[in-house]
């Protein structure tokens, strides 16, 4: 391998890397402050790709799909967290689990009532539908060094909003201690509907962004929670610096494994997630 | 007052003899035939589901709706390609509902379960789909037949095209798991013994889609083609992954049909122009047995049928030659084998012949699409059959 393999892979990884953590943000937060297990994230994602199918069809426009599709999602997580979450936040995970564990079957009901079953794809946006020449026989889109600027600009968004915010500040001592925030004033009911709300549409927003690279299938959000919660893992539940680390590390691993060790590739992610866990069961920045 | 005991006493009389069993064969010559069809009603292989299950029930219309000259009725199980409920749902058809033949399924690991119940009860069973290799080559029974293909049968024959068209160094990429493994195992025989070298294999697990490191890597190979073995939705990714990264064009990409196979929509399309692929099966064949059979299929369903309506029709003609033998006694089960082992199915696909195991003879063919179709170019290998390693059938 010379080197600029190596640096496209590398490129490869992080971007991978990146959209990994846009979707584990959502569900290490909802983690950390509610202490909620939603297994229903995947779920979300998977609705975010049919919405960016559906909108963009009737619209051919994938930016109004975007801001449209969240506005849609985030309704839809509010009155989620409203009429079912909020009344799980003090009840066992198993209880939470099974609520969530059903939740994924309702919506693949509903998907499959309104989208059918068939495979959809999204065309890329016309302005960035273009490839740049790196080697003579490899292109790279442009649309997934968009997808890498837009998710750079949301992690450090969510950075920036945690650490230097006041919002992000009650954020934080939410997690930290949610009965002694409430008594110092912070109106944790709200902070709760808010938190989801920011889960629900970082990963619908991942299901959109991702729509035209990837394909628009039923199913589609299963194979990427488990992703996430391997990434939520190895970061340390309800750390969100953790997250972007793990999702970094992940991406690096699954890339360099794919193409180093293609007969371990499956398994590697894994080893390293048992790695870590044996090393610091807490994850890598337990809060 | 002394005709209603007469009644009652001669009553009884009927009733005795006729669960004392005399009369049962009679009954069983006259009784509806019970199929079950075992197929995925619901997720992500419903379309096939569907489709087979189409497909059979007009050939047995065509037929007059008799099968053997006995009526049909239907008994219906959604697998749900659900492998962990796969003995449990080809019990319900065995054991409650009695079936004389079960039709099934889609998916390899729902096969499994059903391969198991066939083989402890001896039931007959006619898979329409699932190409895992293990039904008919080492656990092969003289009780199931396979109407579809082996999932090596059809990457077998990519190894001449490609060998004659020049490329001798291939790059292989699949997921890894059974079907996508079997595929691999049938395109390393037909590759090699073209004469091709495949430099390197690639792989992932299923169903993941993240492909961009795989394309760096095919590449910085530079291989003198690609083949594959993808299906549905990873399907029409990896198609569209390979464009973006600048491969299509540059290195030639094949794979077994079931990559372009009922994807090529407008989205998709312009990135799978080229892509040449083998099957036992194309839409755009051109033959009399293929226009008719479309025509039909889409006046009955007011849809277009696809490889999978195929496969179920072919099933439904298999079991009426054999039934047909017999006269509709499925009881008499060597009689019933030897004529479906015998039989000519006179399919949309072309004619084909039953394997010594239990899977077709069947041409395959070298399609390449073009617009929003796979045109046949020709017939990539003639009456290809799958080795059937370790059946000791026949």
């Amino acid at each position: 391998m010379d080197l600029a393999n190596i640096l496209i892979q590398l490129l490869n990884s992080v971007q991978y890397g990146l959209l990994l953590f846009l979707l584990a943000a959502g569900l290490t937060l909802i983690f950390g402050i509610m202490g909620v297990v939603n297994l229903a994230h995947g779920s979300f994602y998977m609705l975010g790709a049919y919405l960016a199918y559906s909108l963009t069809n009737t619209w051919g426009n994938l930016a109004l799909a975007v801001v449209v599709g969240t506005l849609i999602s985030v309704t839809i997580g509010w009155l989620l967290e409203k009429l079912l979450f909020k009344h799980f936040y003090h009840r066992s995970h198993l209880d939470q689990v099974l609520l969530t564990f059903g939740l994924i079957y309702l919506f693949e009901e509903l998907r499959s009532m309104l989208w059918g079953d068939d495979v959809h794809s999204v065309a890329v946006p016309a302005v960035l539908d273009w490839s740049i020449h790196l080697t003579d026989t490899l292109s790279y889109p442009a649309y997934r060094l968009f997808m890498l600027v837009v998710c750079s600009a949301l992690a450090l968004g969510l950075w920036l909003l945690i650490s230097q915010t006041k919002l992000g500040m009650k954020i934080r001592a939410g997690a930290f201690n949610s009965d002694m925030a409430q008594a110092m004033g912070v109106n944790i009911v709200r902070l709760h509907s808010l938190v989801f709300a920011m889960g629900v549409a970082l990963a619908t927003l991942g299901g959109m962004l991702i729509a035209p690279l990837s394909s628009v299938y039923p199913y589609m959000g299963s194979q990427v929670l488990i992703m996430c919660f391997v990434v939520v893992v190895i970061g340390g539940i309800g750390s969100v610096r953790g997250a972007l680390i793990a999702a970094l590390l992940v991406g690096l691993v699954d890339t360099f494994g794919k193409v180093l060790l293609p007969q371990f590739a499956s398994m590697l992610v894994y080893v390293l997630m048992a790695l870590v866990l044996l090393l610091k069961p807490e994850g890598l920045f337990k809060q | 007052m002394a005709s209603r005991r007469q009644l009652l006493t001669s009553t009884a009389a009927i009733v005795g003899a006729a669960s004392s069993g005399l009369w049962v064969p009679a009954q069983a010559q006259n009784a509806k035939l019970r199929v079950g069809l075992m197929l995925p009603y619901t997720g992500t292989y419903t379309q096939l589901g569907v489709s087979i299950d189409n497909g059979f029930r007009m050939a047995l219309q065509e037929a007059g709706g008799k099968v053997g000259g006995r009526e049909v009725e239907f008994f219906k199980v959604d697998d749900e390609s659900e492998p962990s409920k796969g003995v449990e749902n080809a019990n319900k058809l065995v054991q409650r509902d009695k079936v004389d033949v079960l039709i099934g399924t889609v998916h390899s690991g729902v096969q499994m379960g059903i391969h198991k119940v066939a083989r402890e009860t001896g039931v007959l069973n006619i898979i329409p789909n699932a190409g895992m290799h293990a039904a008919t080559r080492a656990l092969c029974a003289p009780n199931v037949f396979r109407t579809s293909f082996s999932n090596g049968q059809t990457t077998q024959a990519l190894g001449k095209v490609m060998v004659d068209k020049g490329h001798k160094k291939a790059v292989w990429i699949t997921w890894k798991y059974a079907a996508g493994d079997e595929a691999g195992e049938g395109f390393k025989e037909g590759y090699t013994a073209a004469g091709g070298t495949i430099v390197k294999e690639l792989g992932l697990p299923f169903p993941n889609v993240e492909f961009q490191a795989l394309l760096t890597e095919i590449a910085s190979i530079k291989p003198d083609a690609v083949a594959c073995f993808f299906s549905g939705g990873g399907a029409s990714k990896f198609i569209r992954d390979y464009a973006a990264a600048g491969l299509a064009g540059k290195i030639p990409l094949y794979g077994s049909g079931f990559l372009t196979e009922g994807l090529l929509d407008d989205e998709l399309a312009p990135s799978a122009q080229g892509i040449m692929t083998t099957l036992h099966y194309s839409a755009s064949l051109q033959t009399k047995r293929n226009d008719t059979f479309r025509l039909a299929y889409a006046k009955t369903y007011k849809m277009q049928p696809d490889v999978y309506a195929v496969q179920g029709y072919d099933a439904g003609l298999l079991l009426l030659q054999g039934a047909g033998a017999v006269g509709g006694d499925l009881s008499n089960k060597k009689a019933l084998y030897a004529a479906m082992e015998g039989a000519v199915i006179d399919s949309p696909r072309g004619k084909w012949t039953m394997s010594k195991a239990h899977n077709p003879v069947q041409d395959m063919y070298l399609r390449v699409v073009k617009g929003k179709e796979n045109v046949v170019m020709g017939v990539a290998a003639k009456a290809l059959s799958d080795s059937g390693v370790g059946c000791k059938l026949g």
